[in-house]
């Protein structure tokens, strides 16, 4: 008698998931990203009610740059779902009436012609119900397959449904939600306003972004994800494409584990693992060093040009025994310690839109600061001791306004002090315009207590013709 | 409705509505027969179109009104449900007036097939059927088919991703090759044989024949694959029934050139 209670409280095994039964109805928490839902536990299947809305809306790609994304759930990459086996999923995918296009979804985990997607093509202004029972554990790819298909993943319609198996994976620390997408506009990387999608250069498969998340620096500074030292992070990796396959690598860890293609099959002490468009893969790695880790797609063009690129910010204390920290540095130069030279595409030819008041002057150069000088100066002009100087209240920068805009024109090289330390590194002439260089410090001087200086294009041309 | 009193109502109510919106029947323009192979054909050969008339714009919310007016079966309160869904004119204020919120002259959008369809009836119109409603709308200012243009296919996208367009006015796209506006760029446009070429529903279960547009299939029935506006026009036209009411969804009516 007493064995068979026992018995009981255990789940009972199934050789063929398509008997687990599914006991009560459940709302499925859904997440926007890099969030997920909380793990399934060892809760028993259920029947999972689905509500997902479809909205077209319009975004912002990265600074300055508007997009038409067409999302599941208001979010790109679209709410994560998180079921286990045997979970009898119930769909509901709504279409807001203000949407322009018919959409369906293809879920992954659909053992079924189509996914889901000939049950689930639903008009603007109705909802589609269909059900289906979650049998293979996995992380598997949802999109939109309503033709052109390709359009619709490339303007965000993809998103992560994840199947734990019975008992749900094993615990971790940390868990989030990332998926790449590569997109193609009509004007190239950066250019201001609203950049429709460029259908050629999606066919040449010739991305102007390539990004993490639906947008360039969707987890980088204060939006980075977090950990403390010692915590176990699991991600969950998805690659919605439409063309692209990610080359997924976090620099300064090793994954302690890769649940390859978000199958079954468990590799350890992995550097880099690729992710096929439409694909996912699962990484974990314990974190033992306080600091921020970059993670990129290692065609690292993509990273830093594109827009491939978040951050994981660790917390706690050093550990010098695994990693030593600067113990010494200096400058090397061995071709005569030139200044060097980012080299241009012969383009002077600029088609820009002048700022016509301090504000808008103010806000162009927000951005080419965000974009040219963001990395080294730090994103309220604090610099990184010891390293880059500051431009917040800087007496050196406040003192001269022509000396200024020559390092921005000419680069600088040699020891200087600022409020008070030394510094001696390098910084590279920039490559910018007059009227992007007249931008960019006039939103230096007009933010973090400095002098409210204005610099005019004009200002910056006769540097030029001073040289 | 006992069909025999439905044609004498119907005939009374209509030529009432053609003397109210006889400006509306003036405002046709010709469009010269031909032949084109469409992006979808049941056998992807030439598809011949005789010559008609066609409305230059879309009916607007003005047009609409008078119609609903002589012909109060077709009012929000009273229209059948099999005819048209709950959201049958849902953006007008009230059952007999589309008040401040929509503009006269915007598209009329909300309207089923059915509906659609009668207005035309009622006018001695009828529906374009897609051969030629694609036919016309291939034409750009300049030229009757302008599909092979990569400008023209550009300029239609980036109009179908701009949300909200059914609140612009009509006539403020651009006026075709054959004197007709806005085909594109403010609203989709019923026709009278919408879901002919997009296998939708029950037929989707016709597994001998995979001929829908989902995903890899799609790309197996085209006969253009670079037309991208041309399948999203199917593929709008295959997610609806005909008593469909969507924001977006508007129509216009064509007429038959009577040879005398």
């Amino acid at each position: 008698m007493f064995c068979s209670c026992v018995n009981n409280q255990k789940e009972s095994t199934y050789e063929d998931t398509v008997d687990i039964p599914a006991s009560r109805e459940m709302l499925a928490e859904l997440t926007s990203p890099p969030n997920v839902p909380r793990g399934v536990g060892r809760r028993k299947a259920k029947k999972l009610i689905v509500n997902m809305e479809i909205i077209e809306k319009v975004g912002e790609m990265t600074d300055g740059v508007k997009y038409v994304y067409w999302t599941f759930g208001g979010s790109v990459p679209g709410s994560f779902i998180r079921t286990r086996v045997g979970d009898e999923v119930e769909f509901h995918l709504k279409n807001h009436p203000d949407n322009k296009l018919p959409h369906n979804i293809d879920l992954h985990a659909v053992t079924g012609p189509g996914g889901g997607a000939t049950s689930s093509f639903v008009a603007p202004g109705y909802e589609a119900k269909f059900s289906f029972k979650v049998l293979n554990p996995g992380l598997y790819v949802y999109h939109c397959a309503t033709a052109p298909v390709g359009m619709h993943i490339a303007n965000g319609m993809y998103g992560l449904i994840l199947v734990e198996p019975a008992g749900g994976l094993p615990r971790v620390d940390k868990e989030y939600y990332i998926m790449q997408g590569d997109f193609y506009t009509k004007g190239d990387y950066g250019d201001r306003g609203l950049q429709p999608f460029d259908m050629q250069k999606a066919i040449d498969e010739d991305a102007d972004y390539v990004v993490f998340n639906g947008k360039v620096g969707s987890m980088t500074g204060d939006n980075a994800i977090t950990a403390n030292v010692g915590e176990t992070v699991r991600l969950y990796v998805g690659n919605g494409g439409p063309n692209l396959v990610s080359s997924f690598h976090v620099i300064g860890e090793i994954f302690d584990i890769v649940r390859v293609e978000g199958g079954e099959l468990i590799n350890k002490n992995v550097q880099t693992t690729l992710i096929p468009a439409g694909g996912a893969a699962i990484v974990e790695f314990r974190v033992d060093v306080p600091g921020t880790y970059i993670l990129v797609d290692h065609s690292i063009f993509r990273a830093f040009n594109k827009g491939a690129l978040a951050m994981l910010k660790v917390l706690g204390e050093e550990n010098e025994k695994i990693y030593s920290g600067i113990q010494e540095e200096g400058i090397y130069q061995p071709e005569g310690g030139g200044i060097q030279i980012i080299p241009t595409d012969n383009g002077d030819v600029v088609s820009e839109i002048p700022a016509k008041s301090l504000k808008e002057r103010m806000e162009f150069g927000k951005i080419t600061y965000q974009q040219t000088c963001f990395a080294c100066h730090q994103g309220t002009g604090q610099g990184i001791p010891k390293a880059f100087p500051p431009l917040a209240a800087s007496d050196y920068l406040n003192a001269d306004v022509n000396r200024a805009i020559d390092i921005v024109l000419y680069g600088k090289r040699g020891e200087i002090t600022v409020n008070g330390e030394k510094y001696k590194s390098v910084m590279t002439r920039q490559v910018l315009t007059d009227e992007e260089v007249a931008n960019v410090l006039t939103y230096i001087y007009n933010n973090w207590e400095n002098s409210k200086a204005e610099v005019t294009p004009a200002m910056v041309k006769s540097r030029r013709e001073n040289h | 409705m006992n069909p025999t009193f439905k044609i004498v109502f119907t005939f009374v109510i209509c030529s009432a509505l053609i003397n109210h919106i006889a400006a509306q029947s003036e405002s046709m323009t010709i469009i010269k027969g031909g032949t084109y192979i469409p992006l979808y054909g049941i056998d992807s050969t030439n598809v011949s179109v005789n010559s008609f008339l066609m409305d230059i714009y879309p009916v607007t919310n003005r047009d609409y009104l008078i119609f609903v007016e002589k012909f109060p079966q077709w009012n929000r309160s009273n229209v059948k449900r099999l005819f048209a869904d709950e959201n049958y004119l849902i953006n007008w204020e009230r059952k007999d007036a589309f008040g401040n919120r929509l503009l006269p002259n915007t598209p009329v959008t909300n309207v089923s097939w059915f509906a659609a369809k009668k207005y035309c009836d009622c006018l001695g119109k009828r529906l374009p059927t897609i051969d030629e409603w694609e036919y016309v709308a291939m034409a750009d200012e300049i030229s009757p088919d302008a599909r092979k243009k990569k400008s023209y296919n550009q300029h239609i996208l980036d109009w179908y991703e701009t949300p909200k367009s059914f609140k612009n006015t009509i006539g403020s796209t651009f006026i075709n090759y054959w004197g007709v506006s806005d085909l594109h760029g403010l609203v989709w446009e019923w026709t009278f044989d919408f879901n002919s070429v997009l296998i939708s529903g029950e037929s989707r279960k016709d597994v001998d024949k995979d001929s829908n547009l989902f995903c890899g299939s799609a790309a197996v029935g085209a006969t253009d694959l670079m037309n991208y506006a041309a399948f999203m026009r199917y593929a709008f036209r295959g997610s609806i029934d005909a008593n469909y009411t969507g924001k977006s969804l508007g129509f216009r009516c064509v007429k038959n050139i009577e040879i005398e």
